[in-house]
């Protein structure tokens, strides 16, 4: 078809963003502004989020280059040393369940694997502002949840291997866990369909005049699909007790976070169409991750609705174990991103404040291994994905109804159970 | 016994759902204050206050998925949608999540909810507003799929749907809210004041889900049928003289097999009529 030549304008062009780099090139990070940790303020949590838009736009940070917790929001942080050593031993046990996991994959005894790398702080700290009975609705990479939460690592590795003590009888992908009791909503395959389940769930919280709150889970680039947007607009109608967390890792697979943030400059900002207050938060650092999961938290209990919190991080591995990132971004790129790692920086700081030393260290380390280890031994004498006890290709047919119908059970017979 | 249109029928079934169980809630568009497009919520809002019956942004995967969200938690959420051609975006979270929720965590979590969806055409809405999609319903396990036929059915088959543990798409065939169409186009439609199905019991009762009837038996073949095609099936019977069974499915998952098979056994000849699409 011809379009006569007729406009005063140059053709059209269609824009495609691009990543700053690529492999082979320097990585390069200097356009993410990152502002001294405790400069940015803290406002009361019931603030017009017209007045902290500015909020969405930096990203707050407690702990320092010193190790040091400076500013409001550390001075505002309700925790103690005590539980600043057991966050620490929470991340650790996730970084090694990973490294396990991740060697057991490629010994084949599972099929899939997805590890934390870098983002242990998040799910770590967010965890431990919560309450009892308060129900997450995570993406596959929140497993700190349960660590944090004290979830057995055995049932987890079990769950991994698809052996026959997988709560989930071997029906949904290695590290879809599920724990109710743990405050743990299934996980999906399907994206961000959690995120509006989450919204649902705090409303129910809200009709029943309960007090217990949700956290919806999602990542930088599931924000695109239309259910973020659809949680968003049901939060912001009806308030909901819930905190809307982002975890920005900067990849979707191999897609960098501009495809996914477009024009709006970050994904807290997303919050403000809706008259959602948002902040934006260093996720490699635990005391601001907790401090302002505790910000967040106390406005759902206090029936002020919902917040957007978007936690800035970088995803240091593969996004699982069928991907390679050196095939879309430079294998520098982890080492170069500027917020550290969230377990150094939670050391650094306890042994800044007297409270951790490097002995004591290498001795956690060595005793999370060995429990590590020891769970992995339990797990693997019940079975891995191609060995020993295995759920029975019978439990394919259970759960499908409360009551299995007549042509399900026709099913069942025929496959000869 | 009262005589109600299967609007009136509905609407009485949410009522005696909502009166009996707190954790029943009601939602959509256009359903809290107004009462719903075809007024099937009518007065709910007003009697069971806004935060058991409201209406809600347009948005039917949001609907559906803050429905799961609330199932999950422990409430009974009746969801419309406001015409079953609107169900699609909701797809993803009736077909990936509210079917397989109970199954992928083992039964830790379960979707105790209704999905609610005027169904069919007959009422001059052109394609955006005449679609019967339920085979889109009928091949996702863990899903229960309901089809009434006239106001005593709808009452107690929504009734059990409300109760039931796990996900009922509820299609309600907008053709036969007013009263059961024969067919003819040029007549004047009867009313369900005038039709014995047209009388619903006061207060609860429950048609099981899972249960076919025999609406008229007869030797000469089985049809099998449900929703708007049922009083077009027995006109068609009337009209023709054919002494056949109509049978009237109610429920298309699971599908009642065993009374299906008795029938065309006994007359060995069946004719399945329906409205939705062959493909």
């Amino acid at each position: 078809m011809e379009t006569p030549d007729q406009s005063e304008f140059p053709p059209l062009s269609l824009a495609v963003p691009e990543p700053e780099v690529r492999p082979g090139d320097r990585p390069d990070f200097s356009q993410v502004r990152i502002p001294h940790a405790g400069s940015v303020r803290r406002p009361p949590v019931d603030a017009d989020p017209e007045e902290i838009r500015d909020l969405a736009f930096t990203i707050i940070r407690v702990l320092n280059r010193d190790g040091q917790a400076a500013g409001p929001w550390a001075e505002a942080l309700k925790i103690v040393p005590e539980e600043l050593k057991e966050g620490l031993r929470h991340m650790m046990t996730l970084r090694a369940y990973d490294a396990r996991m991740l060697i057991a994959q490629r010994q084949q005894k599972t099929s899939f694997y997805m590890q934390h790398l870098g983002e242990e702080a998040i799910s770590c700290a967010f965890r431990r502002a919560l309450a009892p009975g308060d129900m997450n609705f995570p993406t596959y990479r929140q497993a700190g949840l349960l660590i944090a939460g004290g979830y057995s690592l055995k049932t987890m590795m079990c769950q991994v291997y698809s052996n026959d003590a997988d709560p989930m009888r071997g029906r949904q992908l290695p590290v879809m866990y599920s724990s109710k009791e743990h405050g743990f909503f299934s996980i999906s395959g399907n994206l961000a369909t959690q995120y509006i389940q989450a919204v649902g769930w705090a409303m129910a919280s809200a009709i029943s005049r309960d007090h217990r709150i949700a956290a919806a889970w999602i990542g930088d680039g599931s924000t695109a699909e239309s259910d973020f947007h659809a949680a968003l607009v049901f939060a912001s109608t009806y308030k909901a007790p819930v905190v809307l967390n982002i975890v920005n890792n900067q990849w979707a697979i191999s897609t960098f976070q501009g495809i996914a943030r477009g024009g709006s400059g970050t994904f807290a900002a997303r919050g403000h169409g809706f008259g959602i207050p948002a902040l934006r938060v260093d996720g490699n650092d635990y005391l601001a991750v907790l401090a302002a999961a505790q910000w967040a938290a106390e406005r759902a209990r206090r029936n002020l609705g919902p917040t957007v919190v978007e936690y800035v991080t970088y995803r240091a591995g593969g996004h699982s174990t069928s991907d390679d990132p050196s095939a879309y971004r430079p294998a520098e790129e982890s080492a170069a991103w500027p917020l550290g790692d969230p377990i150094l920086r939670l050391k650094n700081h306890l042994i800044a404040i007297g409270e951790w030393s490097e002995e004591r260290h290498a001795q956690a380390e060595a005793g999370i291994h060995a429990e590590v280890v020891a769970a992995q031994k339990e797990a693997e004498a019940i079975g891995t994905l191609h060995q020993g006890q295995r759920p029975s290709p019978a439990d394919m047919f259970e759960d499908v109804y409360a009551e299995m119908p007549p042509h399900l059970l026709k099913q069942r017979h025929e496959a000869g159970f | 016994m009262a005589r109600m249109t299967m609007i009136e029928a509905i609407r009485d079934a949410l009522d005696a759902a909502m009166g009996a169980d707190p954790k029943v809630v009601v939602f959509g568009e256009d359903v809290g204050y107004f009462g719903g497009v075809f007024r099937v919520t009518a007065g709910l809002q007003a009697k069971y206050g806004k935060t058991r019956c409201f209406d809600t942004p347009i948005n039917e995967s949001g609907i559906v998925g803050a429905g799961i969200g609330m199932a999950a938690y422990g409430l009974r959420p009746v969801v419309e949608i406001q015409f079953a051609d609107y169900m699609y975006p909701a797809y993803d979270q009736i077909v990936s999540e509210a079917a397989r929720l109970r199954y992928r965590s083992a039964g830790e979590f379960t979707c105790p909810m209704v999905v609610r969806m005027p169904t069919g055409g007959g009422i001059f809405g052109g394609q955006t507003h005449s679609q019967s999609p339920e085979a889109l319903f009928t091949h996702v396990t863990g899903l229960k799929t309901v089809v009434p036929s006239n106001p005593h059915d709808a009452k107690g088959l929504l009734l059990a749907a409300i109760e039931d543990p796990d996900p009922v798409i509820f299609m309600e065939p907008k053709r036969l809210y007013n009263g059961p169409f024969d067919g003819h186009y040029d007549r004047p439609v009867t009313a369900w004041k005038t039709h014995e199905l047209g009388e619903v019991p006061e207060g609860h009762y429950t048609v099981p889900l899972g249960k076919a009837v025999i609406r008229r038996p007869g030797q000469a073949a089985t049809v099998l049928t449900y929703g708007t095609m049922v009083h077009v099936a027995l006109a068609a019977v009337q009209e023709s003289g054919i002494d056949a069974e109509v049978i009237d499915l109610r429920t298309l998952l699971p599908l009642d097999l065993e009374t299906l098979v008795a029938s065309v056994r006994r007359t060995g000849r069946c004719l399945v009529l329906h409205v939705a699409t062959l493909t």
